[in-house]
Parts: C-alpha cells; structure tokens; sequence
C-alpha cells in the first residue's frame, strides 16, 4: 500500500497579505495586490506595473546579519517556512531531523544580487565582486538555506522549471514520502524577480500587462481584455507528512495530496502546444495518480495567467480532459489578485487550494467583466462562491514546456487507515 | 588582552585622529557584521568574537577597501584578525 501524503502546515508571503489569514482574506474578498512598481524607477519600461510584497520585514523571520547574507527569494522561503512549520505545529528535534526535507523551487533564483553584481563587475571590476553572489544568487539556496536554519536533514533539493517549480516542487516531495526516504518534506515555492532585468527580459517578450494606467485591472485571466501577466513575488511553502506519521503526532490535517502528473510539450520555448495537449496529458496523469475520475473534480486552481495563449490553451485542455463535466466543475486563477509569482507561483496556488477544500470557499478569478466567447467555463467570475470542494486541480506550466499538475483531496481518514498503519517505514 | 587594551587606551590619549578612526571602523564592522557596536572591542576577533565565517571577512575587508580608499593585498587581509589590527594597518598606510 502506497504511504498517503497530507499537508498540515501552510506559509505564505504575498503581494495581498505576509501571512495566510490576511492572504486568504484577500483572495476570498477579491483584492488585487498589482500596482506601480515601487523597488526601482520604471518609468523607462513598457510596464511599470507588478505585484510587489509589501511591508515585508525579512529580521522578523531570521536575525539581521542572516537576513543580510541571504538574496530577498531566500528570505521569502524562510518565512514561508516558518509559518508553515509553526501551523503545523512541528519542531525539527535532533531525533526527527534525517526524516524531515526540504524542496522549494524557484524559476530564476537571486535576481537582485545578480543584477548588483554585474553592476559592480561592469563599473568597478572584479574585485568588488560580493563573496556571496554565487550563494545568494543560486536558485538552490532557498532549499539549502532553509534546512539550515532549521536543520532539516533529510533529502534536499531544488526544482527550477520557470512557472512550475512550486507544483513540481510539491510533487516531487510528495513522492519523496511515499518512496519512504522521508517522513517530512517543507515544499513550494520562492521567487523575487521584480527588478530591471527581470522586468525588462519580460517586457521583451510582449509577455506583460501594459495596463499601466489601472493595475488593479492588469491582471484578467480568461477575460477578453486580458493583455498579459503581472509579475508577482513571494513564497508559498506547505508542510507535507506521510498520515501515518502526521496521526502520530496528532497534527491537524488540512488537506490530502492525492496525485501528481507531470509532462512535457516538446514544442516551442514558451508557447503552449496546441490545444493545450501537454496541460491535458498532465492533468489526466495526475487524476490516474490519484484513482480519481475526471467527474470526482469539484474545482481546478487555473495556471490562468492572463495572457491569450494560456488561457486559452488552459481552458481547451480542461474541456479535452473533462468533457461535458468542464462545464460542471469551477475553475479560478489566483493570478488576477496575486499576479504571476513564477517560481513561487504553484507553492501559493497549492495553499490556496488547499484552504479552498478545508474552507469550502472558492476564490474569484476578478477582472473578469468581458467573457472571451472561447473561454465559456465557470471561471468564478469577481465574487467568491461558497462550495462544497471534495477534489481540486492546482495546475503549473512552464516556459520550456514544462506542465505540473496536483490533485489535492479533503481528507478523509476512510477505511484504508489501518492499512495505511500497516505500511509504517521504520 | 590587557597589553592591546592598555595600547588602545595610549593611542586614545595621545591621538584624537585615531580614535575618530577606530570609531569609524567599529560602526563599519558592527554593520557589515550586524553585531552590536558594545560588541566591537580592540581585541575582539572578527572569528571567535563576532561571528564571522570566510565569506563574511572577504567581504568586510572589501568595505574597509571601499570606506579607507585602499588595496588591500589578500596576503594583508590573512594578518587581519582583530579589531585593533584593523586600526594599525589603516594608520600604518595613511602614515
């Protein structure tokens, strides 16, 4: 019998709320977190709009001169980190600490310190070069900092696949437990890519909002206006346990992960494949994962990133892999309210979702006033519903191709409990 | 300690310039190494006493380049070991 996975702690930091109560709030009440870019003057960008965190004081999570030594993706993690562990009530003891790890992805690592850096290389030479650039700029550090700090001993290691690595992240620690080399694994995701390169590389690509002018409006997935994603940061962190290990300790149990499918679109560096053919094989992988049929889905937490491919692409992929249940089931995106966190962007989600089942409240995809007539799925339009949420999607795609997809269950200790004891790892 | 204490307390009287200086060094290295400036004493070791690691002290010395506008040869920079040794390497250059 396969170990069961559940989450039992959650830590967010967020451009709407540094905590997961004044987070979910906001999701549930439908406040953007987008506006003017404020970290560095933007007015020479296209886009000068992002979904900045705010007031975040890293010396309340880590001491001042840790603080100083790590880049703001690696404080983010360590915060998330923290809440989570203190939600799930659970202390890394000498006597646990080989079986607890650590994986927490991120799309692009330390952005701010690579970016000073160059500057210092560039304008006064090598020697001003920091000793912790290659420290705080690998994207690994997030996970390496974080055990650390913490002494998680167990299995340690990163995932960077753009805009999945939080899923993936998730997913692959889920595994992790139930191949048996560890009984705790602290997963999700960091990012902290809001700075003129990040900015500048997106704007490029055409892939931003230029709605520079309403940025609480920026943001609009699946609505006809959408002209592209916001860039968000901040980290999204859950801690998973295997049940049997979790019961144990009597720890408070919000959610089950009950499956993870991953593929590839083995077709262009950052467009979907047609019709969503990748998305759709991962979410039918993830459903197969979980011995779940399509019908079983009460909800889906979209990629839904406010750009025409995407949501699209998303939307077609949902109705190939659900058919005339499509219609049935809800689907919303985070994003309109949060922005596109990349990295981090699956850790926050995968909270989400799992506040959405323990809570029985579906968060609103907002901006969304002008239907696109292609995208014809109940997108839980502006207004969060009350519904009674059994099993949920939380989709992640990547640049690359890359599709991450989690299925997250309200947990039921049901009769294969006592199995379950059973298969206990030594 | 007390030989390098009693040193400092004779540069102290004989020498304003000097302490402006040392006063300047200990609120360099308090922030570089975010410790307390009580913290930061002549004899106190950037290692034993005020927690630095190898990375922290490549860095501090490349402050101390920056604040005194000076090359500091990484053979001088292993002979930095404390606070005081700090003070007597600056007034040995600007001399």
């Amino acid at each position: 019998m396969r170990r069961r996975v559940v989450i039992t702690g959650l830590g967010v930091v967020t451009p709407i709320g540094n905590d997961v109560e004044t987070f979910w709030n906001n999701l549930v009440a439908g406040r953007s977190g987008v506006g003017p870019i404020t970290a560095f003057d933007a007015s020479d960008f296209p886009t000068r709009i992002a979904a900045e965190v705010k007031g975040f004081d890293p010396e309340a999570y880590m001491d001042k001169k840790e603080a100083r030594r790590v880049d703001r993706f690696i404080q983010f993690a360590v915060a998330a980190t923290r809440m989570a562990l203190e939600g799930a009530g659970l202390k890394i003891t000498p006597d646990i600490a080989e079986r607890v790890g650590v994986i927490i992805g991120s799309g692009i690592g330390g952005l701010a310190t690579l970016e000073e850096n160059t500057r210092a290389l560039l304008e006064r030479g090598p020697r001003r070069v920091s000793p912790f650039l290659v420290p705080m700029m690998i994207a690994n550090m997030g996970s390496g900092y974080v055990s650390i700090l913490f002494g998680a001993k167990g299995p340690n290691t990163t995932v960077v696949t753009a805009c999945a690595s939080g899923t993936h992240a998730i997913g692959e620690a889920t595994e992790m437990i139930r191949r048996g080399i560890a009984d705790v694994m602290i997963a999700g995701g960091s990012e902290a890519a809001i700075r003129p390169l990040g900015l500048a590389g997106f704007t490029s690509m055409k892939a931003l909002s230029t709605r520079n002018d309403a940025p609480e409006a920026a943001s609009r997935p699946f609505d006809r206006g959408r002209d592209g994603f916001v860039m968000g940061e901040g980290a999204g962190v859950v801690v998973l346990e295997a049940l049997e290990f979790a019961e144990r300790r009597g720890a408070r149990i919000i959610a089950e992960v009950a499956g993870y499918g991953l593929s590839a679109d083995a077709y262009h560096l950052t467009a979907p494949a047609p019709e969503g053919e990748g998305a759709a094989r991962a979410m039918r992988l993830a459903l197969q994962d979980a011995g779940l049929r399509p019908e079983d889905v009460d909800y889906i937490n979209a990629h839904g990133t406010s750009t025409e491919y995407n949501d699209l692409a998303e939307t077609q992929a949902i109705k190939a892999v659900f058919g005339e249940h499509a219609y049935r089931l809800k689907v919303s995106s985070n994003k309109s309210m949060i922005g596109h966190l990349l990295g981090a962007a699956g850790g926050v989600e995968a909270v989400a979702t799992a506040l959405t089942i323990a809570r029985g409240i579906i968060p609103p995809t907002i901006n969304l006033t002008d239907p696109d007539p292609e995208l014809d799925l109940d997108y839980v339009p502006n207004v969060a519903v009350r519904a009674d949420v059994r099993v949920a999607l939380s989709n992640s795609f990547g640049f690359g191709g890359h599709n991450a997809v989690l299925v997250l269950k309200r947990y039921d200790p049901g009769p294969t409990v006592e199995t379950a004891k059973e298969g206990v790892a030594p | 300690m007390p030989a390098v204490g009693s040193c400092y307390n004779a540069i102290r009287e004989v020498s304003p310039v000097s302490d402006e200086l040392m006063q300047k060094i200990r609120t360099v290295i308090a922030e570089q190494l975010g410790v307390d400036e009580a913290q930061v004493t002549p004899e106190a070791s950037f290692k034993d006493d005020l927690g630095a690691d190898s990375l922290d002290l490549v860095e501090l010395v490349m402050r101390f380049e920056e604040e005194f506008d000076m090359e500091i040869s990484d053979e001088d920079a292993e002979k930095i070991n404390t606070v005081q040794d700090v003070l007597d390497y600056i007034r040995a250059r600007q001399a």
